[in-house]
């Protein structure tokens, strides 16, 4: 037990000169976990929007998709990472993949639920002034719903953010990898938080970007208190 | 790895007496990642559903409620885990997976309650009080049965979401089937990857259709349908968030 003491004295939470000393190891555990988001969810929006135009298009299609998504969104990303790493191996689109069908259903779900909130009294008179389908889409619907679709691409940003760490199972996982690497040798206080912190760091970074994207795409919008 | 010697090797060990059997064996592990849920979820609800039922009556403390889901989803659980297994005092096993389950099991729970008690009718809240009910009495017998959709949908999604973090645990040393993914990552073992995989993934969806089931069975009749709807719409942003 004296031992444990020992180390625990040397063994700080939070160390200057562990940020100091390991800043390349930061910034490169840093950039892997923007691109590991960014390509997640830019995966999910590719995905969902051929998706959510076969729903308007088709909606009786509405619970089959969304009802599979949910599926595939309740397994844990231990599971997928796992089940897919079979298939692309050590790669980064082990991560990139698994964590582009949780980001899917959010993305998903706000892009049909936008486009269906649209009031039906608006699509009227669309209509009426003698706009085509793809124009009462791309002028009237997209338009109206953006706010709710930039929410869920807010929403699955930020989550993925978090979920990316589990790509430290195979070595893809930004500042996972250092957080684990950190509780394996010894239980490296330093790294583990300062990574931890790193991630949280990113989460409100993502957060920030895009809700003042969605203010500056979508000004008439007030956000509400929720 | 080819999907047919895959298959067929799957099929060897789920078949294989010896992983049905002791210590290490599915029943055994499949009941410890239950406990480890159980257990977190019973100490977030003894945390959460008390503090949110107050404040949701009191229509106090809107901020914090509607901002720590946010807050959580920004925390990883990765980090919350290893943080609490490296405290020489909790150390690694399962304690630290109990308690940094429970503490990603609040938010859910909070939010929902919260907005299920406080979003009842002012006209409701006030015609239990013109018939002299007690603050409490409003709260028992009128907050509380209204919110009970709101309540049930963010007691499932705090569970589901548990019962599928749980399998995180192994990383930290603890029990439960995710000791399969990570032991078979150790071991460089296939097989046991995917086993371990398919066994969390079914657990995790095994709790969603019982306790989307469950939550059905306790919303009051008369809010069945108009309940669903809002119910649908809450749990978007809540559910999943950390994992």
């Amino acid at each position: 037990m004296a031992a444990a003491t020992l180390a625990d004295a040397s063994n700080p939470w939070l160390s200057w000169t562990y940020i100091q000393d390991y800043w390349p190891e930061l910034v490169a555990a840093g950039k892997e976990h923007i691109y590991l988001t960014v390509a997640s969810v830019v995966l999910a929006i590719i995905v969902a929007i051929p998706l959510a135009m076969l729903i308007r298009r088709l909606p009786v299609l509405n619970g089959p998709i969304l009802g599979l998504s949910g599926v595939l969104y309740t397994i844990p990303s231990l599971a997928l990472i796992s089940l897919l790493w079979p298939v692309f191996g050590l790669s980064p689109w082990t991560v990139i993949v698994a964590l582009a069908v949780y980001g899917l259903l959010v993305v998903l779900r706000n892009i049909v639920v936008g486009l269906q909130e649209v009031p039906g009294d608006v699509l009227d008179a669309a209509d009426g002034m003698g706009l085509t389908n793809r124009q009462i889409l791309t002028r009237v619907s997209l338009p109206l719903a953006l706010p709710t679709i930039l929410a869920g691409i807010r929403i699955a940003t930020v989550s993925t953010v978090g979920m990316v760490t589990i790509g430290a199972l195979v070595g893809y996982g930004g500042f996972g990898t250092l957080i684990l690497s950190g509780f394996q040798n010894n239980f490296w206080h330093a790294q583990i938080l300062t990574a931890t912190l790193g991630c949280v760091l990113l989460a409100s970074f993502f957060e920030l970007v895009l809700l003042v994207l969605e203010k500056v795409l979508a000004p008439w919008t007030r956000r509400r208190p929720a | 790895m080819d999907p047919a010697e895959a298959g067929m090797s799957l099929w060897q060990w789920f078949t294989d007496p010896a992983n049905w059997t002791g210590e290490n064996g599915i029943p055994v592990r499949t009941w410890e990642q239950i406990q480890i849920s159980l257990l977190a979820m019973a100490i977030a609800l003894a945390i959460s559903l008390p503090v949110a039922l107050v404040l949701g009556h009191l229509r106090k403390g809107m901020f914090l409620a509607t901002n720590i889901g946010n807050v959580g989803r920004a925390v990883p659980t990765l980090g919350v885990l290893t943080i609490l297994a490296s405290i020489p005092s909790i150390g690694i096993g399962n304690t630290a997976a109990v308690l940094a389950l429970a503490l990603f099991a609040i938010p859910p729970v909070l939010t929902n309650t919260y907005t299920g008690v406080a979003g009842v009718d002012d006209e409701v809240r006030d015609a239990a009080r013109g018939m002299g009910m007690s603050g409490l009495g409003i709260l028992s017998r009128v907050e509380m049965p209204l919110a009970v959709p709101l309540i049930a949908a963010g007691i499932r999604t705090a569970t589901v979401q548990v019962v599928a973090t749980a399998s995180l645990a192994a990383l930290v040393g603890s029990g439960g089937l995710g000791r399969y993914v990570v032991d078979g990552f150790a071991l460089q073992d296939n097989t046991l990857i995917l086993a371990g995989a398919i066994l969390t993934a079914a657990l995790a969806v095994l709790a969603e259709l019982l306790l989307s089931t469950g939550q059905r069975w306790v919303t009051p009749r008369g809010l069945r349908h108009a309940g669903r709807a809002e119910v649908e719409i809450q749990e978007i942003p809540t559910a999943k968030g950390v994992v």
